[in-house]
């Protein structure tokens, strides 16, 4: 009955986000300033309790940097996944009276966290510059690491918004996971300090590989990454898990998709 | 079917929809996961029940029924919102895929920024709402608001934007769902030209409401559902008909009838039943205007009652006693009445136009200065008439005669 255009639902997905964007910013002159404020303290915070406090950053080299990347690229994460979890459920006056494909308004809500992202490593270089680390000739290959990151978070996001229209404690379950997942991925810690055997199972997550591989790619070649530690072939588990939990993610939404108009 | 399809917009095919209502709701996955051995019960709500129709291309059609009679449930399945139980939806065409006007506004956005929106949800790119963008602020009349805040709008000016940027989206089948509620005539006028033009353009329009006047006044043909059922579908006056009998039907059914429920005090005399008959006495609720109607007073007299004087009150439904005839002022005289028995009033081609109208019945003494008994609405039946109505209660039986001036004595 209904044709798949995507094409013209790019227009909408482009002006639902561009009013996500609006309004978020828009409310307050501070707006960005806000949004940017967020990571940049939690970066403080951690840079003093880990290098003043604990010492575990100090002995790493470029410590305050490896950071702030991981910082940013979490919460990235963390703002995609959350704004997509309501994304379907909070839109639930445009669904019960307009057909649209429904997956619209989950791209959309990550694609305003992806804007996000793009202003807060702008930032991330600038405090690069201040730091005086050179960027290595790598960086360019960091848009990969990019495009994989966006489909891993699109696939979790995709499943959260439709299990959300039908249990509505998603929400606080996921604040939990992601508490425990924010400290099973090195972030404010260094993957060395980890005992040898847990570092190979936290490098099967895709979070610590797409955060262990930015750093690769845009701080220091020293970092380690997937392939490092894991070897092949067992370098290729996270990545194809992203893959795998975005495809798992999508059809879970498109099987799910239909019974939204009437559960919401 | 593909020669027939050619002038076929949608097509309707057996189509049942249910809900399923959980008698417990689980909304949390911690509830889900308690209960997963229970047994789910369930009831099913019927909303749609085996419906057929087709609508042409270039057709006017409308869909009435009363509230949460399962016509916004069709209109969301062809819109593709809600997937059919059971049956068939076709649709020859692009269609419009929104129901209401002005959703997915936002308050906090400009009228501008809401034309873009409101396009963009609407399937229009950037390009053409950029095209269309003059024409559709100029049709809602809103040139100077075009950089206020939406939040800020009367009710008015909303539904005219609205409806301004739904009609440019390029669909071949148009769904609506009451929109000309607001607005004032002077734009109401011009959404009506933009529906003449439609239909010039042989664009399919869908256009659902619980009102005859604007069926009457547009549509080809007319559907009327009740319990999703179909009823009937035609022309709107036939189809009209129905529908106001439907309403009396249902009002009837509400009101009950709470004749006989006197109190338990003693009486000489009481009223046992009141009924509305037609001229071959069958009870009837319903009258054409012009039809005979029968009041028949069952009354009980414990005694003899002399001279007992039996009357009638009609009001209509705002209460305004419409006449009061009485059996003293007719002539007639009641020598006396013992024991069960009737009356009649025989209402001779009834002059009322069409409404409710509820009875009053009282029986007096000869002086009718003591109510023996009475009962107020004990009665109400419904008048319909199919000649357009140009207000006043009664109809009169009068006629016209034309004298120009050298007639004149």
């Amino acid at each position: 009955m209904k044709e798949l255009q995507p094409y013209k639902y790019s227009g909408m997905v482009r002006e639902l986000t561009l009013t996500d964007f609006k309004l978020k910013y828009k409310a307050s002159f501070f707006g960005y300033l806000w949004s940017l404020a967020k990571p940049l303290m939690f970066f403080g915070v951690l840079l003093v309790v880990f290098t003043k406090f604990f010492k575990i950053g100090g002995a790493v080299p470029n410590y305050p940097v490896y950071l702030l990347l991981g910082i940013v690229l979490w919460t990235f994460f963390t703002e995609a996944s959350f704004s997509s979890l309501t994304s379907i459920v909070g839109r639930g006056d445009l669904i019960r009276k307009v057909y649209f494909p429904r997956i619209v308004l989950t791209v959309s809500a990550s694609i305003t966290a992806l804007i996000t992202l793009f202003l807060n490593i702008i930032v991330f270089f600038i405090f690069m510059a201040f730091a005086k680390v050179s960027v290595p000739w790598t960086a360019p290959l960091f848009i990969l690491v990019l495009l994989e990151f966006f489909i891993l978070t699109s696939g979790i996001s995709l499943f959260l918004a439709s299990l959300f229209v039908r249990f509505r404690d998603i929400g606080h379950i996921w604040e939990v996971t992601t508490q425990a997942l924010f400290y099973a991925t090195p972030i404010l810690y260094p993957l060395s300090l980890v005992p040898e055997g847990f570092q190979k199972l936290l490098m099967l997550s895709p979070l610590a590989q797409v955060i262990q591989d930015g750093r690769y790619l845009l701080i220091s070649n020293d970092t380690a990454t997937a392939a490092s530690v894991l070897g092949y072939p067992l370098a290729l588990v996270p990545y194809a898990l992203s893959v795998l939990i975005f495809v798992v993610g999508y059809w879970f939404f498109q099987r799910e998709a239909y019974r939204f108009a009437e559960e919401i | 079917m593909a020669a027939a399809g050619d002038n076929i917009a949608i097509s309707v095919e057996k189509l049942s929809k249910n809900f399923r209502i959980p008698h417990e709701k689980h909304s949390t996955l911690k509830a889900t996961v308690l209960n997963v051995f229970r047994k789910k019960s369930y009831s099913e709500l019927e909303a749609l029940r085996d419906l057929d129709f087709q609508v042409r291309k270039g057709e006017f059609f409308g869909i009435i029924g009363r509230n949460g009679c399962g016509k916004s449930t069709l209109l969301k399945i062809i819109a593709g919102i809600y997937m059919p139980s059971s049956g068939k939806v076709r649709v020859n065409g692009r269609i419009s895929p929104f129901l209401e006007l002005g959703v997915g506004f936002n308050p906090e956005l400009t009228a501008r920024e809401n034309i873009y929106l409101n396009g963009a949800i609407l399937g229009l790119s950037r390009k053409e709402i950029d095209s269309k963008f003059d024409e559709i602020i100029h049709f809602a009349e809103l040139e100077e608001f075009v950089d206020m805040k939406v939040q800020n709008f009367s009710s008015g000016m909303h539904v005219r934007l609205a409806f301004s940027v739904a009609i440019r989206a390029h669909s071949e089948i148009l769904l609506i769902d009451e929109v000309l509620a607001v607005g004032d005539a002077n734009f109401q006028e011009k959404c009506i030209r933009e529906f003449s033009r439609f239909k010039e353009e042989k664009r399919t329009i869908l256009f659902v409401t619980h009102g005859m006047d604007m069926v009457e006044k547009f549509c080809d043909r007319v559907l009327l559902i009740d319990k999703g059922r179909k009823v009937e579908l035609g022309n709107p006056k036939q189809v009209s008909l129905e529908y106001s009998r439907l309403n009396a039907l249902e009002k009837e059914r509400r009101e009950g009838e709470d004749v006989g429920a006197a109190d338990g005090s003693e009486r000489k005399i009481e009223i046992t039943s009141v009924e509305s008959l037609d001229e071959h006495r069958k009870p009837q609720k319903i009258f054409q205007s012009g039809d005979d109607i029968i009041l028949r007073i069952g009354y009980r007299a414990r005694t003899a009652v002399e001279k007992p004087v039996f009357g009638i009150a009609f009001y209509n439904d705002v209460g305004v006693c419409v006449a009061g005839p009485n059996t003293r002022t007719s002539g007639m005289v009641i020598d006396s009445v013992e024991g069960e028995g009737s009356i009649e009033l025989r209402v001779r081609k009834n002059p009322f136009n069409e409404g409710s109208y509820y009875t009053t019945v009282v029986i007096f003494d000869w002086e009718i200065l003591n109510p023996l008994d009475h009962i107020d609405k004990a009665n109400s039946f419904k008048v319909v008439t199919e000649e357009k109505n140009y207000g006043g209660m009664i109809k009169l039986d009068a006629a016209w005669e034309n004298r120009p001036a050298e007639d004149a004595p």
